[in-house]
């Protein structure tokens, strides 16, 4: 019996995925698990897995193509099996990149009658070519040797052509462009560049303005004294091998997913007049891709020991790195960290992640003066922005919230018991 | 140094070479008792007899044919083919043979072989006794073709051609057989595959060959004289091997060239010339270059037309004028 592999839904908000290439050629033989293609969402690109053991009888879909959640993308069959494929009959749609409506219409019997479409999309990208001088290629070279710039200088061959003669006259003349002694900053029009936005920024940007729009967000800073955390890291650091290392966000993430089990509010959804008070606490973190971000999720950090968790976002954001990451990777998050400690950033204020209630800006863990004891001594200083929904919740709440965390990092010997 | 026609310089070549070397010998029709088509070769029969001049029925197959035969077994013959036109009829021996038997049978034989064979139009001769079929042959590797455009390189050339161990064809032509010009006399020797600088100048560069050379170096003349344009001119005297050199480094000079052929334009000598200057030369390329050509017409049979049909010095002259704008 011969079974349908569907385009996976990969996301609640994932309407359609665009097939990037085949892993399994058809007649391959497949184990379920076996991963059977790529997929691009909004997000990322994905694995898909076969759930089926078989052979792949037949691929319903070209790479390339975008198809909607649902669509079917590959027939399943036991080895040796011969499917009449006009009795596994299904709707199908499939429909252009370019965003045209989806167009509705039966399955086909027959594979060869699934709309064949051209190729589309990337490569008809308009690429405008200003600034062309219309010069002999002898000219042209004249001028580079020379550094004459020919878009000052006439031509006075056929259609204005401009050829040796006029590049001669240009050098004897000294003008218009030849280097001088004290050379004039030469300004060079840029040329506007017009490129379709990825999908993945294409999502980033209908996320944060829902968020904007949609959500009265505001705003508490906090300075967490984070010396003994920092000795700590060092100290754990040093009892492990280079790639097990604890970074300060494994630290962040265990201390704020602690300090989220006494603040319920700020690990929930509002919908309507509905708050979810989410029963897991499951950290995202903001990870920097090309052209975007994407969140990868720690699910449960409340219950999960430091090298866990640095095991775990390890892992993640190696996958998200080389573009191989997996849907429950980015999925699931209650609660989101943005770190630009790394930058050396000091202080910053995220936009809340919807449908999350709140977002936590870090900035980097940076020595500075501090007073201890009336004594001005060299500390370590973290400083943290939580943006929340008013809807939710208020300022004393998110204060104390924040006033739990400095418990977890000015203390962190907490964050291991 | 004598001067003499481009007749008395090719009759010479055949004649010290027919004495120099005893495996010479030269067959064609009208060859022998008639003295030759266009009397190059009279004399010779009273004087090398029967044997060595060999008058041919009407069969230019047979005459190429038989005369590949005598060259792979070890003779040196110089085959007259009445024009170029009848060596389609030749075709086959040209081709698949001549060009083709020194390679296919791993160098077991050479083709010390000289084809004559006079080409070109307007002499009133109508469409297919007039045609200028010079790039055809020079499309194919193994066939060596040579055209001079001077009495001295007819010679030389000439004389060249029947000492080379590969089959040579050898294209005159007919309406130039009375121009004059100085040729050394004696063992004089022009080499195979040079081109040759015939007029120096710095303006632009014609690039041409045989008949159209004289056409070229009156344009060039009438250039400099009338309009102050300074030309250069090339003379490539061998279409395969091609020798670029000489034309690229004057291209390199004048940024600009217009190639001179008595043929049609299409897939023709100036095609190639054209497309390796861009290959070569491209950096040095200050104009388009031109092609002057023959009409892409059966030539006519009606002077006026004919005339019109080929290439003229005017069409030089104008053509120059829109290369050097």
């Amino acid at each position: 019996m011969a079974d349908i592999v569907e385009m996976p839904k990969l996301g609640f908000d994932m309407a359609e995925g665009t097939l990037v290439k085949w892993v399994k050629a058809e007649k391959d033989p497949v184990q379920k698990g076996d991963v059977l293609a790529e997929i691009e969402t909004d997000k990322a690109t994905v694995e898909v897995e076969s759930p089926y053991s078989g052979v792949v009888f037949k691929h319903l879909a070209e790479a390339g193509k975008v198809l909607p959640v649902g669509a079917p993308i590959a027939v399943i069959a036991a080895e040796g099996e011969e499917v009449d494929l006009s009795q596994i009959a299904k709707p199908s749609v499939s429909k252009e990149t370019s965003g045209q409506p989806v167009e509705t219409q039966p399955y086909q019997s027959k594979v060869e009658e699934v709309p064949a479409e051209e190729e589309s999309g990337e490569g008809s990208q308009a690429m405008t070519t200003g600034g062309f001088v219309k010069a002999s290629p002898l000219a042209k070279r004249m001028a580079e040797e020379n550094k004459l710039d020919l878009t000052l200088i006439q031509g006075s061959g056929p259609d204005a052509r401009i050829v040796k003669r006029d590049v001669e006259k240009a050098l004897e003349s000294g003008t218009p462009s030849k280097r001088k002694e004290i050379a004039k900053p030469k300004i060079v029009s840029g040329q506007d560049q017009v490129i379709e936005i990825s999908k993945l920024r294409a999502a980033i940007g209908k996320r944060m303005l829902e968020s904007r729009q949609t959500i009265p967000d505001f705003y508490v800073t906090y300075s967490y004294n984070t010396g003994s955390l920092m000795q700590m890291r060092e100290d754990m650091n040093r009892d492990l091998p280079d790639d097990e290392r604890l970074s300060v966000n494994d630290f962040i993430i265990r201390a704020v997913a602690l300090a989220l089990r006494e603040f319920p509010n700020l690990n929930a959804s509002l919908n309507g007049n509905q708050l979810t008070r989410f029963g897991d606490i499951n950290i995202g973190s903001a990870v920097a891709v090309e052209n975007g971000l994407l969140t990868v999720v720690v699910r449960n950090a409340d219950q999960k020991p430091l090298p866990t968790i640095s095991a775990e976002m390890r892992a993640m954001v190696a996958r998200v790195k080389n573009g191989k990451v997996r849907n429950e990777d980015i999925e699931g998050s209650t609660f989101t960290i943005s770190n630009l400690g790394m930058f050396g950033v000091e202080d910053f204020v995220a936009i809340i992640n919807p449908p999350e209630a709140a977002i936590l800006a870090v900035g980097g863990a940076l020595q500075v003066p501090i007073i201890q004891n009336g004594q001005i001594i060299i500390g370590w200083q973290m400083n943290a922005t939580l943006s929340a929904d008013h809807r939710i919740t208020d300022g004393a709440e998110a204060a104390r919230f924040m006033q739990k965390l400095a418990t977890f990092l000015e203390q962190p010997w907490r964050l291991v018991q | 140094m004598a001067e003499i026609t481009i007749r008395e310089a090719i009759s010479q070549a055949l004649w010290e070479e027919m004495e120099r070397d005893p495996k010479v010998f030269i067959m064609g029709q009208e060859v022998g008792v008639w003295g030759g088509t266009y009397a190059v070769t009279k004399g010779f029969l009273d004087h090398f007899g029967a044997d060595r001049v060999r008058d041919t029925p009407i069969a230019e197959a047979a005459i190429v044919g038989a005369a590949i035969g005598a060259a792979m077994n070890g003779m040196r013959p110089v085959a007259e083919l009445m024009t170029i036109n009848f060596a389609f009829v030749a075709m086959d021996h040209i081709v698949n043979q001549a060009a083709k038997l020194h390679y296919m049978f791993g160098g077991q034989f050479t083709l010390p072989l000289v084809i004559r064979a006079p080409g070109g139009g307007g002499r009133q001769l109508g469409a297919t006794h007039s045609q200028t079929p010079d790039a055809i042959f020079a499309h194919f590797p193994g066939l060596t073709v040579v055209a001079p455009g001077t009495p001295a390189d007819a010679k030389g050339l000439l004389k060249t051609s029947i000492r080379s161990n590969n089959p040579v064809l050898f294209i005159e032509n007919a309406t130039v057989y009375q121009q004059r010009g100085d040729v050394p006399e004696g063992d004089h020797l022009t080499p195979i595959g040079k081109s040759k600088v015939q007029r120096e100048g710095n303006d632009v560069t014609l690039v041409t060959y045989s008949k159209m050379l004289g056409y070229s170096l009156k344009a060039a003349d009438q250039l400099e004289n009338g309009d102050g344009i300074s030309v250069e001119v090339v003379d490539l005297r061998t279409l395969r091997p091609l020798d670029m050199g000489p034309v690229i480094e004057s291209f390199k000079k004048t940024n600009r060239a217009v190639i001179v052929e008595e043929g049609w334009r299409s897939y023709g000598v100036g095609s190639e010339i054209a497309a390796r200057i861009q290959e070569d030369a491209f950096d040095y390329l200050d104009a388009p270059i031109k092609r002057v050509a023959q009409k892409e017409v059966p030539l006519p049979y009606n002077a006026r037309l004919e005339q019109m049909a080929l290439p003229q010095v005017d069409d030089i002259i104008h053509a120059v004028k829109e290369v050097v704008r």
